[in-house]
């Protein structure tokens, strides 16, 4: 790892002022992707900005019939919460498939959804849940936040302090993890609320997270499993790698559909 | 430079350490607790797995500022004197281990798993939850046994205690 300097602020603010003053510093927030990425000198910020220790970054609450979750939440609190688990269950569920234990205890929404990775699970959740971002800076829609692999709307000096949704009627998440890495070889993320159906795929798209309005259309008229039967998935644009051929993620894309419908 | 504070197995330590430093080379190479093991670069394998603020982390994929402030034990704090702690001793009795490389992690990682679920544990939910912890020798049937036999004992011996 190439030398860094540590910070540890405690409010929003402070964090802010010291990406303003470095401008090579990064945000740190479990450390689950930018430690390693560090260890192998991918990564070479000047400075790290500890986001672990402000306390307005934490948490889950429900406020006007929204969820609100704090960018720097752990995955395993987002497991365990009570509130979350009873307004919609299926957010819970994937945030206890993510990884292992140690990297629940550790990892954050924020820090997920900040790095896009092509194969992560929360930016499937976002999109299908039609989410909000809030920065430091303003309010941003899911739709709009994901703009491509490792990439998204935010500013280099842009924090993440939430992410809020409407909790939908049904909503659940089926994964096919890569059996190594456990990150989503395919993910499906299925919602019904009152923005309608949306149908949110992680793990398989060579831009990253996507919307596949076709399930969309056939779950609007028909909310079940079945409705997806007359579907082909086209393998034009996943990605192919080592662990699966476009092909077969285009058959994956269509039994995690099917999979998650069954269980919202 | 890092100054750090914290309690390392009870003990109260204060050092000052290089920012990029992981909390298993401070542990490894400042406190000379050399039972946290390394042996990854990617962050999967979890023997390097030590408690922080009582939860199961990859010391390896934390640096040691990081957990400056905070309760810290490892493989060596787990128990007091000669006594093993009752998952040790089911490692032990159930040959949950053969060159030992992974053991401790393994163990520190089964501790955190015993507590979480209070006794309520059954094997699918051990093999899970050991997905963390790699083990290039024992095909994990005998870490699966020896967890499942300190659960065991430990929910027994509590229940006996109330
Ligand atoms: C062994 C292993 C298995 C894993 N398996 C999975 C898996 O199955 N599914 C999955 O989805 N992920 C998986 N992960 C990744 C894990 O979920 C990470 O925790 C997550 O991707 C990043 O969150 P973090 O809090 O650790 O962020 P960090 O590593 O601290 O930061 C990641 C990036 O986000 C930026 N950032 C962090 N917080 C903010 C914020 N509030 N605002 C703006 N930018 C911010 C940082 O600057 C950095 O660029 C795995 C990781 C490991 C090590
Ligand atoms: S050494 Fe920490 S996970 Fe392998
Ligand atoms: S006992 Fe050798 S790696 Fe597990």
């Amino acid at each position: 790892m190439y030398e860094t300097t540590y910070h540890r602020p405690a409010s929003v603010e402070e964090a802010a002022a010291l990406l303003a003053a470095n401008p090579d510093a990064k945000l740190l927030a479990g450390g689950q992707t930018l430690v390693p990425t560090m260890k192998q000198r991918l990564a070479a910020p000047s400075d790290l900005v500890d986001l672990r220790h402000i306390a307005a970054l934490r948490g889950i609450s429900s406020e006007g019939g929204r969820i609100i979750i704090g960018a720097a939440t752990p995955h395993a609190e987002v497991a365990g919460d009570a509130t979350l688990r009873a307004a919609c269950p299926g957010l819970a569920d994937l945030a206890a498939h993510i990884g292992d234990p140690h990297v629940r205890y550790m990892g954050t929404l924020g820090g997920s959804i900040a790095n896009n990775d092509p194969a992560a699970d929360y930016p499937s959740a976002m999109l299908a849940l039609g989410a909000t971002i809030h920065t430091s800076k303003r309010d941003i829609g899911a739709d709009d936040f994901f703009t491509g692999m490792f990439e998204t709307a935010l500013d280099e000096d842009e924090i993440i302090i939430a992410v809020s949704f409407a909790p939908p009627e049904r909503a659940a998440y089926a994964k096919f993890p890569n059996p190594a890495s456990l990150y989503a070889m395919t993910g499906v993320f299925v919602t019904k609320g009152s923005a309608g159906v949306r149908v949110a795929v992680t793990g398989a798209g060579s831009d990253g997270v996507f919307r596949q309005a076709e399930m969309e259309a056939a779950l609007s008229a028909d909310f079940s499993p079945a409705a997806l039967d007359g579907i082909t998935v086209s393998p034009e644009g996943l990605l192919e790698d080592l662990h699966a051929s476009a092909a077969y993620r285009a058959s994956l894309i269509k039994t995690m559909a099917r999979r998650a419908v069954a269980a919202a | 430079m890092a100054k750090l504070e914290m309690t390392v197995n009870g003990r109260k330590v204060s050092r000052v350490v290089d920012d990029r430093t992981l909390l298993a080379h401070f542990l490894r190479e400042d406190m000379q607790l050399t039972g946290t093991h390394v042996g990854c670069d990617t962050s999967q394998c979890g023997a390097c797995v030590v408690h922080v603020d009582g939860k199961a982390v990859k010391s390896c994929t934390m640096l040691a500022a990081q957990a400056s402030g905070a309760q810290v034990t490892t493989i060596e704090g787990l128990s007091s004197g000669a006594d093993l702690h009752p998952v040790q001793r089911a490692f032990n009795e159930h040959h949950g281990l053969q060159c030992g490389f992974c053991t401790t992690g393994m163990i520190m990682a089964s501790v955190d798993i015993i507590a979480r679920h209070g006794g309520d544990l059954d094997e699918a939910t051990v093999r899970a939850e050991l997905e963390g912890n790699i083990c290039r020798c024992t095909g994990y049937h005998n870490i699966v046994k020896a967890v499942l036999a300190a659960n065991a004992e430990m929910h027994g011996a509590s229940q006996a205690a109330e």
